[in-house]
């Protein structure tokens, strides 16, 4: 291919076509995020409104525009967002190795007739509402939920046991929820596989794990990293899980920059929480471009 | 051989991971018992006192309105920036490709903390407008990744061979590249629509008071405590999902695969 074939050369026409979605996005949505990255620095009056600055130079200098970053930093938010860490690493190692094998089966064992049905029952789930998707666990774990009167009917405990509002069904939640964006990048990577080097493996004498952990592994790479992406990004930003599988003792950090705007009203503070948290990811996506760049192949969006 | 066979156990359990708790909702939607753990008998009761729930009905009326609005101006907007992208060399192609990108990678509660906060800035009243504003933000980007994956897998020749039998380029785009795009263009909105009606994180920091959407007004229900009514209405919600993915499902096959017998 020759570059720019096929192509008009530098066009007024792309410009145009690209246009109304530069004014849309450049308004309502790098413009909204500008104001949040100034408020973040800005004071809070006491009504939850912001306090009007008077001498900026004086504010700057007086280095108060950071007050709220230097807040962000006490031990009882570290804490949230350790957990926060912790439980999206969790979620995304266990999401990638309950996925592995199913999306392996789907790409590469499953009769290639019945492989658009398979691909299609794991597509469901992952436009499903994620919310429902939730509530059903909320249904199953509760006290009078379905798991305890199970285990009340075959005399196996004597009282309903607290399933709910603890870690164990935030990361049922997480991990339930965000599975479906683990196998599909995954089966992506597989069915590109080129099954005549698995057989070569073998042929020269390898193990069946050599040959899975040197061969099939490094070239579905990109696969695992695109899927990595996707379920870690998403589950360090969890709000809906954490609030109605957690309750109030296992808050993450997207429960507290959602508390901080919705009750505390205290939007500088829940802005720099944003930032930090934007700051994390992009600086993941920045590593993930990086990776595909050097691999020359992206399976992600 | 062994490893197939248990390899193949194995999917059938994730598969039942996946489904289990989506079918018990569904299931207990038709439990006539009260406290919904027990199974009592079967009765679309539920689904009737749906009917009646007033809150339900305005919020599902809400979502729809903002599902469509958003939808129809994200689908104009996503369409034209494919095409821009895919078939133009402009000034800020990439930078066009990376904001496309953002809405779909920023996390959600950022995103809504952004326009919560733009919107009191410019002193706008919280309404089903803002909730449609917000929308259209995070539905552009996947119809424009959807149009322009369909861009890309059909062949520019048809549009040069109407350029070359003398069509004016109107007439190539209207006769040729439209209805070869259509099944993208559709796609893309029904995923967009489908995001739209489900969405919660973003929606709840921009609705106002009488913009409730339905994620919203079953939040609130969830809050208070599970009733049969949640599991009605999520059945119903989960039936129309699963109806408008398989359509963009089969719409974005490529042409020759959608023919094959299944």
């Amino acid at each position: 291919m020759t570059p720019g074939d096929g192509r008009e050369r530098r066009d007024r026409a792309g410009a145009l076509l690209a246009l109304p979605t530069w004014a849309t996005l450049g308004v309502f949505f790098l413009l909204p995020l500008a104001i949040l990255f100034v408020v973040s620095f800005a004071r809070r009056d006491t009504y939850g409104g912001l306090k009007p600055i008077g001498d900026l130079g004086a504010y700057l200098a007086s280095g108060k525009f950071l007050e709220h970053y230097a807040r962000s930093l006490h031990p009882i938010y570290l804490k949230i967002f350790w957990r926060s860490l912790w439980m999206a690493i969790v979620t995304t190692l266990v999401c990638l190795v309950v996925s592995f094998p199913a999306a392996y089966y789907i790409a590469v064992v499953a009769p290639a007739r019945r492989r658009s049905l398979l691909l299609g029952l794991v597509v469901v789930p992952f436009w499903t509402s994620f919310l429902i998707r939730t509530y059903a666990w909320m249904f199953i774990l509760r006290t009078e939920g379905l798991v305890n009167h199970a285990l009340i009917a075959a005399g196996l405990v004597h009282r309903p046991l607290e399933l709910l509002y603890n870690d164990f069904s935030v990361l049922i939640g997480l991990i339930y929820g965000e599975l479906p964006f683990m196998i599909l990048p995954l089966y992506a990577s597989l069915e590109k596989l080129d099954r005549s080097l698995l057989e070569a493996s073998a042929d020269l004498g390898a193990p069946r794990a050599a040959t899975f952990l040197r061969v099939t592994v490094p070239m579905t790479m990109p696969g695992i990293v695109a899927g990595v992406v996707l379920v870690f990004v998403p589950s360090l930003g969890q709000f809906i899980v954490s609030d109605l599988l957690g309750g109030a003792k296992s808050i993450l950090a997207g429960n507290l920059i959602q508390n901080q705007f919705a009750v505390a009203r205290n939007k500088p503070f829940g802005a720099a929480v944003a930032f930090e948290l934007t700051a994390a990811v992009l600086l993941l996506l920045w590593a993930y471009a990086r990776y595909t760049r050097r691999r020359g192949e992206d399976v992600l969006l | 051989m062994r490893g197939r066979r248990a390899l193949s156990l194995y999917a059938a359990l994730v598969y039942l991971f996946l489904y289990a708790p989506i079918a018990i909702l569904v299931v207990f939607s038709f439990n006539r018992s009260r406290q919904t753990a027990v199974w009592e008998g079967w009765t679309t009761e539920w689904y009737r006192s749906l009917a009646q729930n007033d809150l339900l009905l305005a919020a599902l009326k809400n979502s729809l309105i903002v599902g469509g609005v958003a939808t129809l101006i994200a689908t104009v907007l996503g369409t034209l920036v494919a095409l821009a992208l895919g078939r133009h060399t402009f000034r800020g192609e990439g930078f066009t490709r990376q904001l496309l990108y953002l809405p779909v990678i920023i996390p959600e509660i950022v995103l809504g903390a952004a326009l919560v906060t733009f919107f009191g800035a410019l002193a706008f009243r919280l309404s089903l407008l803002t909730v449609v504003i917000a929308h259209v933000v995070f539905c552009v980007s996947y119809v424009a990744i959807v149009v322009r994956a369909r861009l890309a897998g059909f062949d520019r020749s048809l549009e040069e061979a109407a350029l070359d039998l003398g069509a004016r380029p109107v007439q190539t785009f209207v006769r040729v590249t439209l209805p070869l795009l259509a099944p993208g263009i559709v796609a893309g909105a029904l995923l967009s629509f489908t995001i739209s009606i489900d969405d919660y994180v973003i929606t709840s920091f921009v609705a106002g008071v009488g913009s409730t959407t339905l994620p919203l007004q079953i939040y609130s229900m969830l809050k208070v405590g599970v009733t049969p009514e949640v599991n009605a209405v999520s059945t119903l919600i989960l039936a129309v999902t699963v109806v408008l993915i398989a359509v963009a499902q089969r719409l974005q096959r490529p042409p020759a695969e959608r023919g094959e017998a299944p």
